[in-house]
């Protein structure tokens, strides 16, 4: 189902993901969790920029461990770990994070 | 939490009543034709594609004995019909194992037996229980060929060996060649082609994460555990399912795995390569693509110049290496004949804690009373060590080795009658979640047995895709994700390293 973003119409897979990742700007990130009945705030900002920087240098989503320590330098160690991520995510930072953010899905046994 | 309806847990396991066509609308995305040609299948369903189909099943028949026997012998005793997870948890009479055979022996009675093609040019082919190729029929395969984990449960109890497994693999395959691929397993063999592992991990993001995971062990133990990437010349090349370097809790088994290969002062490496166990060509049924996967092993062990392959915790990734690698990728004879060819990281820890190499302080897995889940492919499809059940007895071995409570769930769910986690078969993907929680039920009744039982608190397994399955959906249940732990994360937490 494509959504609508700043007037301009994104085409997105079975799944909600954008079906072409440069098409992403900020604004996808909020319109989607709104589809999710989920608002965006600082905490989840975080977790999206570190995910987009990260892609960005290696053209796939962290492992859980680099994100839940990354986030655990950021934001104090009690955040860095995965309950934190799945209260903030509730179906999965790997998967419901990574959509918000513009990265592919992350596939195989995960 | 789900816009399905939770199976309930009763006192007791119950044969459901039949509900017909109630799981008709599960089944996977399917293929988009690039993913479709990355595995030279047809982008989309090809013209004239029945009589394709018919042809592709009397190719497949020819040339797989096996796939024959079983689509000509059955004698509808019933055997297996409430032995399937999938028909426990949906009730829908197709995920009968007989049933599901059916929908593949109805079109082989139809054009390859002599009463089929009799009664099909009378126009009544369903009197001998043949059916013409046709809409309804590949819709029906693509649904419930798409609800069978190819797990071979039902396998043990058919009185004949007629293994499910072989028939839908072989369905998927026909359907592939027509071009109706399934989107979750097509596009993540063409991962492994294009970057080496199922995730599309590649080479910088690997080794970035391995050094993470050095850090980690370095500031949790002081003990410099490494974990080597693309190292030549390292005596054991360690294939793990790309899982273990990115999901939780399948880094804590590699973390497991590393410490055992540092402690019994072994060297090893990771190839970003060969970064995958997995071999999803065995889940829809196609040699060619089993096969492509498989050389890339031995390709990475040649290069590496390894002396041995050791295969991390992986269901179906050890069926492949255990029972087929040697066809498929063989002939081995450049590793040390000295050991198993390949080995499982099972058998090498097992055989350093039978030496005394290594020890354990159990107590530091005292928090933790343990059961075990029998992964399937390892259960009924391979072998561990030197004895019949080896498969079995190695990892409880190892689990009490390192943990002082150790109960197992009711014998006829564990063992060769294990059931499926609900996501194996390349069904672990969220647009079947509606299958995979069903699906999980009596795995599910076994493991609220022993925690009510026995106060277990804690599931091991030794598959990534059980591990994930596992923690996906036993939240349903009211059980918590952090039930699930790999049997190295047991060893990892209880190992005694003394090497620097």
């Amino acid at each position: 189902m494509p959504i609508e973003v700043n007037g301009k119409t994104l085409e997105t897979d079975e799944e909600g993901y954008l079906s072409n990742l440069t098409e992403w700007e900020p604004a996808v990130a909020g319109i989607m969790a709104k589809l999710d009945n989920c608002e965006l705030t600082d905490s989840h900002w975080e977790v999206i920029n570190f995910l987009r920087e990260y892609y960005e240098e290696y053209q796939i989503a962290p492992a859980v461990r680099v994100l839940t320590k990354a986030i655990g330098k950021k934001l104090g160690p009690d955040k860095g770990n995965s309950k934190y991520l799945y209260e903030l995510f509730p179906y999965g930072p790997g998967k419901q994070a990574c959509k918000y953010a513009g990265l592919p899905k992350p596939t195989g046994c995960v | 939490m789900a816009d399905f309806e939770i199976p309930t847990i009763k006192e007791y396991p119950v044969i459901p009543h039949l509900q017909p066509g109630v799981s008709a609308h599960l089944k996977p995305f399917v293929a988009k034709a690039d993913f479709q040609k990355s595995l030279s299948f047809p982008g989309e369903l090809v013209e004239n594609w029945e009589q394709k189909a018919v042809d592709k099943l009397g190719e497949l028949t020819g040339k797989y004995r096996s796939l024959r026997v079983f689509l000509d012998s059955c004698v509808k005793c019933g055997a297996c019909t409430d032995k399937c997870h999938y028909y426990l948890g949906t009730t829908d009479p197709k995920n009968m194992p007989v049933a599901r055979q059916d929908l593949l022996r109805q079109v082989y009675r139809r054009y390859y037996t002599f009463a089929g093609k009799f009664f099909g040019k009378l126009g009544i082919p369903g009197f001998v229980g043949a059916k013409e190729m046709n809409k309804e029929v590949l819709d029906d395969w693509y649904s419930y060929y798409h609800q069978c984990s190819q797990c071979r449960r039902c396998s043990v109890y058919c009185p004949y060996g007629i293994d499910t497994a072989e028939i839908s693999m072989a369905a998927r395959e026909i359907m592939d060649s027509v071009g109706v691929g399934q989107k979750y397993c097509n596009e993540i063999i063409g991962k492994v082609f294009k970057v080496g592992n199922n995730l599309g991990l590649p080479q910088p993001a690997l080794e970035d994460t391995l050094l993470g995971l050095e850090e980690d062990v370095k500031a949790a133990t002081g003990f410099n555990v490494k974990f080597p990437l693309d190292q030549k010349g390292a005596e054991v090349l360690l294939v793990t399912p790309s899982a273990d370097f990115f999901a939780e809790p399948h880094v804590d088994g590699l973390m497991g795995y590393a410490k055992v290969f540092h402690e019994a002062g072994v060297s090893w490496t990771v190839s970003s390569y060969a970064s995958e166990a997995a071999n999803f060509g065995m889940f829809i049924g196609s040699y060619e693509n089993m096969r492509k996967v498989s050389l890339r092993i031995r390709e990475a062990a040649l290069e590496l110049g390894v002396k041995r392959i050791v295969f991390g915790e992986c269901g179906h990734a050890w069926r492949v290496a255990y029972s087929f690698l040697n066809t498929l990728a063989g002939p081995f004879d450049f590793l040390d004949q000295n050991y198993p060819i390949p080995q499982h990281i099972c058998e090498f820890t097992y055989d350093l804690i039978q030496k005394g190499a290594i020890k354990f302080d159990k107590t530091a897995n005292d928090h933790r009373v343990m059961t075990y889940h029998d992964s399937c492919n390892v259960a009924r499809a391979s072998r561990m060590g030197n004895t019949p059940g080896g498969q079995f007895k190695i990892p409880r071995a190892i689990i009490q080795a390192t943990c002082n409570h150790f109960y197992d769930m009711p014998p006829d769910t564990i063992g060769e009658a294990t059931y499926c986690c609900g996501g194996g078969g390349g069904l672990l993907t969220d647009d079947l979640i509606e299958l995979r929680v069903k699906g999980a039920l009596p795995r599910m009744e076994a493991l609220k047995q022993v925690v009510e039982n026995h106060g277990v608190t804690h599931m091991a397994a030794i598959c990534a895709i059980c591990k994930s399955q596992f923690t996906k959906v036993i939240p349903y249940y009211g059980f918590t994700m952090d039930q699930i732990v790999s049997v190295h994360q047991l060893v990892s937490d209880a190992i005694v390293l003394t090497r620097q």
